[in-house]
């Protein structure tokens, strides 16, 4: 990624970018709302200050210096600008039409017109003029009443400026003001369970994204994930790992009929990995916060894609029940690759949380245990599709449990909140795990188990209580790792 | 970078979800408008709990009658901020109340409006701010918080003075009319866009 090298921190949609730093209810795209609320001329100014043109007759004032991007059509000379200063036409009322001596003279006094000392209100109010300029306006207000009361207000309104507190809202607040919404009117289109993880991660993520300046976005992050029962990384930045977000999850998005986020983009393989690789390697400039309107649009179009198509899909009935995500060298039920990118999510944002050093906090108990329990029933296929790679140990004695059958099992005990026991299958995908056939115990906390199954912990080093067959529990542990990748 | 949903497109689009009862549509109001309406509220009532009711009520009412609200009076962000304020106050008002009649009486009517009104003013102002065009508010965040002269703010932005100077005045004069509606309690006008 060496395009990093050559745009460190340059991000082209950025050039307002320190607005951004202040906490915004939305997006600066709403800036412009307000117009036509005030009457004057307030329509204009969105639109001429967004130009960055300056309005009203650029190039042609005596301002200190012509605007850097839009140099006078033909250099007048100084000098004949300043003589023929009035008759240039359009001038607005907050045009500046005097000659204006940008050196300040030590003596005598700055003698200047009321229009322009009428300009100068704002800056005047705001302590920001030259003491020159500032002795100029005061002595102006003493004989004009209009700047006078002009004066006042400005003046009364840099009282209202205070700087924003940055209060992060608690994302629990989140679900809770959403649960006694629906309590209240319950909503004919619920979004349906195995989607609600996904719905509070993707909010959580965004909202860790919201006052993110350039040097946040470029911070370097590594992703770590297991491959072949080796820790393995990649560097990336904030905006990579989103930018990774949005063509993994585009995935679903590609399976549900919505558009696919890699555009013209094709990849060699449709893998997590190789789609992120394919889109990371398109683009000229190394990914910035523009990536992040379109990831949380796909993410908001599929939740609301699955609230219509699966709502049935939980018990099975139903299209949506059926319909499979590809993800190359695999496939989830609609249902469980949303969880699986709800797991994602959550272990990502923690990548940027680090990278960051802000706190981050787990999902929410329920959410967790919904993606503890993806894992826990992705485990025995994992497993026999080691077994059958010669990276588990073969069952021993008795094998074949017939499918529907009772099988040998590990207990898996996930502690803390959104913890639980399933009981895993070992010897077969097919067989049921059973209480009678428990052969190991694994207690870990919920976090941790995370943690291995995202690969960031090796299954050597996880904190696991274990009791049983210890061949069972390392096979369990390193599937547990397995189920990482990019 | 191209919004696809710019307002009013988006607004209306919204009111029609919610009106169809999408549990969907309420998540994303919820992302758009969340700190916005619990920014307002913890500007009106200083304290966080508070604010954290009023944005599940003003949540709830947007929830339970997205028809309240007509997109051809203006966006819904002004009619979700009108609504924001509408509550606070009312809620800032039920805590004074109680908390003059626990004291004894101490203290006077007169006051509690006085509080009210400037809880009302200052949560106007924050709104005026927010949604101020960005290149006023970048304006005035280089004059007022970095301290930068009208000249520096005008080479910062890359603007002539001229238009430095006309950006600081009409952003102070947007941010004065936060003053303007402060006369009539109940009804909070000043939040932009129904003109």
């Amino acid at each position: 990624m060496n395009e990093a090298q050559r745009f460190p921190d340059k991000d082209p949609d950025d050039d307002l970018g320190e607005s951004k730093q202040r906490k915004q209810a939305s997006g600066p795209e709403e800036a412009g709302e307000p117009e036509g609320t005030w009457e004057d001329g307030f329509g204009d100014t969105a639109a001429g200050a967004d130009a960055m043109s300056g309005g009203n007759d650029d190039g042609r004032h005596p301002t200190s210096g012509p605007p850097p991007d839009q140099p006078p059509r033909i250099p007048l000379p100084r000098a004949s600008v300043e003589d023929t200063g009035r008759p240039l036409p359009a001038l607005a009322d907050l045009g500046d039409p005097a000659p204006r001596d940008p050196a300040p003279r030590a003596a005598a006094p700055l003698v200047l017109e009321h229009r322009v000392l009428k300009a100068l209100l704002g800056a005047w109010a705001l302590a920001a003029c030259s003491p020159e300029e500032t002795a100029a306006v005061e002595e102006h207000l003493g004989d004009c009443g209009a700047c006078a009361d002009e004066a006042r207000r400005l003046r009364e309104a840099v009282g209202l400026l205070h700087p924003a507190e940055s209060l992060d809202l608690d994302p629990a607040l989140r679900a809770r003001v959403l649960q006694g919404c629906l309590e209240r009117r319950p909503p004919r289109i619920p979004v349906p369970e195995w989607a609600s993880p996904y719905d509070a991660e993707t909010a959580r993520l965004d909202a860790l994204l919201q006052d993110f300046g350039d040097a946040e976005w470029h911070a370097p992050v590594r992703l770590r994930w297991f491959e072949k029962d080796e820790p393995t990384s990649r560097r990336t930045t904030v905006a990579g790992v989103i930018a990774h977000l949005l063509t993994v999850d585009g995935l679903v998005a590609v399976a549900l009929g919505l558009e696919d986020p890699m555009g013209e983009v094709a990849a060699d393989r449709p893998t997590p990995a190789a789609r992120t690789d394919a889109y990371w390697r398109a683009s000229h400039f190394p990914p910035t916060r523009a990536v992040r309107a379109p990831w949380r649009e796909q993410t908001h179009a599929l939740v609301r894609t699955v609230a219509f198509t699966g709502g049935a899909g939980d018990a099975g009935g139903g299209a949506a029940g059926k319909l499979a995500v590809p993800y190359g060298d695999f496939e989830l039920p609609l249902h469980d690759a949303m969880l699986d990118r709800a797991f994602e999510c959550w272990v990502h944002a923690e990548d940027i949380a680090d990278a960051v050093d802000y706190p981050y906090e787990p999902p929410s108990g329920s959410d967790l245990h919904q993606m503890v329990g993806l894992a826990a029933r992705l485990l025995p296929t994992v497993l026999s599709a080691r077994r059958r790679a010669g990276l588990a140990a073969p069952p021993p004695g008795r094998h074949l449990v017939p499918a529907g059958e009772p099988g040998r099992s590990l207990r898996l005990e996930i502690e803390g909140s959104g913890g639980g026991e399933w009981l895993i299958p070992l010897d077969s995908p097919a067989a049921v795990g059973s209480a009678e056939h428990e052969v190991a115990h694994v207690a870990l906390d919920g976090a941790e188990f995370c943690r291995l199954a995202a690969g960031h912990v090796s299954p050597a080093e996880a904190a696991a209580g274990q009791v049983g067959d210890r061949a069972a529990i390392r096979d369990v542990l390193l599937a547990a790792a397995s189920l990482s990748r990019m | 970078m191209a919004k696809k949903d710019a307002p009013p497109r988006w607004d209306r689009k919204m009111q029609q979800r919610l009106a169809r009862g999408e549990a969907a549509a309420l998540g994303e109001l919820y992302d758009r408008f969340a700190s916005l309406v619990h920014g307002l509220a913890h500007t009106v009532l200083g304290d966080e709990r508070a604010a954290d009711h009023v944005t599940r009520d003003v949540f709830a009412h947007v929830w339970e009658h997205p028809d309240g609200y007509d997109p051809k009076q203006g966006p819904l962000r002004s009619w979700v901020a009108t609504l924001t304020h509408r509550l606070a106050v009312q809620r800032l008002r039920a805590t004074e109340t109680a908390a003059l009649a626990r004291d004894g009486g101490q203290g006077s009517s007169e006051e509690l409006e006085r509080k009210v009104r400037h809880a009302s003013v200052a949560a106007r102002a924050d709104y005026i701010v927010q949604s101020m065009p960005v290149p006023l508010r970048a304006a005035l965040e280089l004059a007022y918080f970095q301290r930068r002269d009208y000249r520096q703010t005008a080479a910062d932005l890359g603007v002539t003075e001229d238009e430095a100077r006309r950006r600081l005045r009409l952003g102070l004069q947007l941010l004065s009319t936060a003053h303007d509606a402060g006369a009539a309690p109940g009804a909070p006008p000043g939040y932009g866009g129904a003109a």
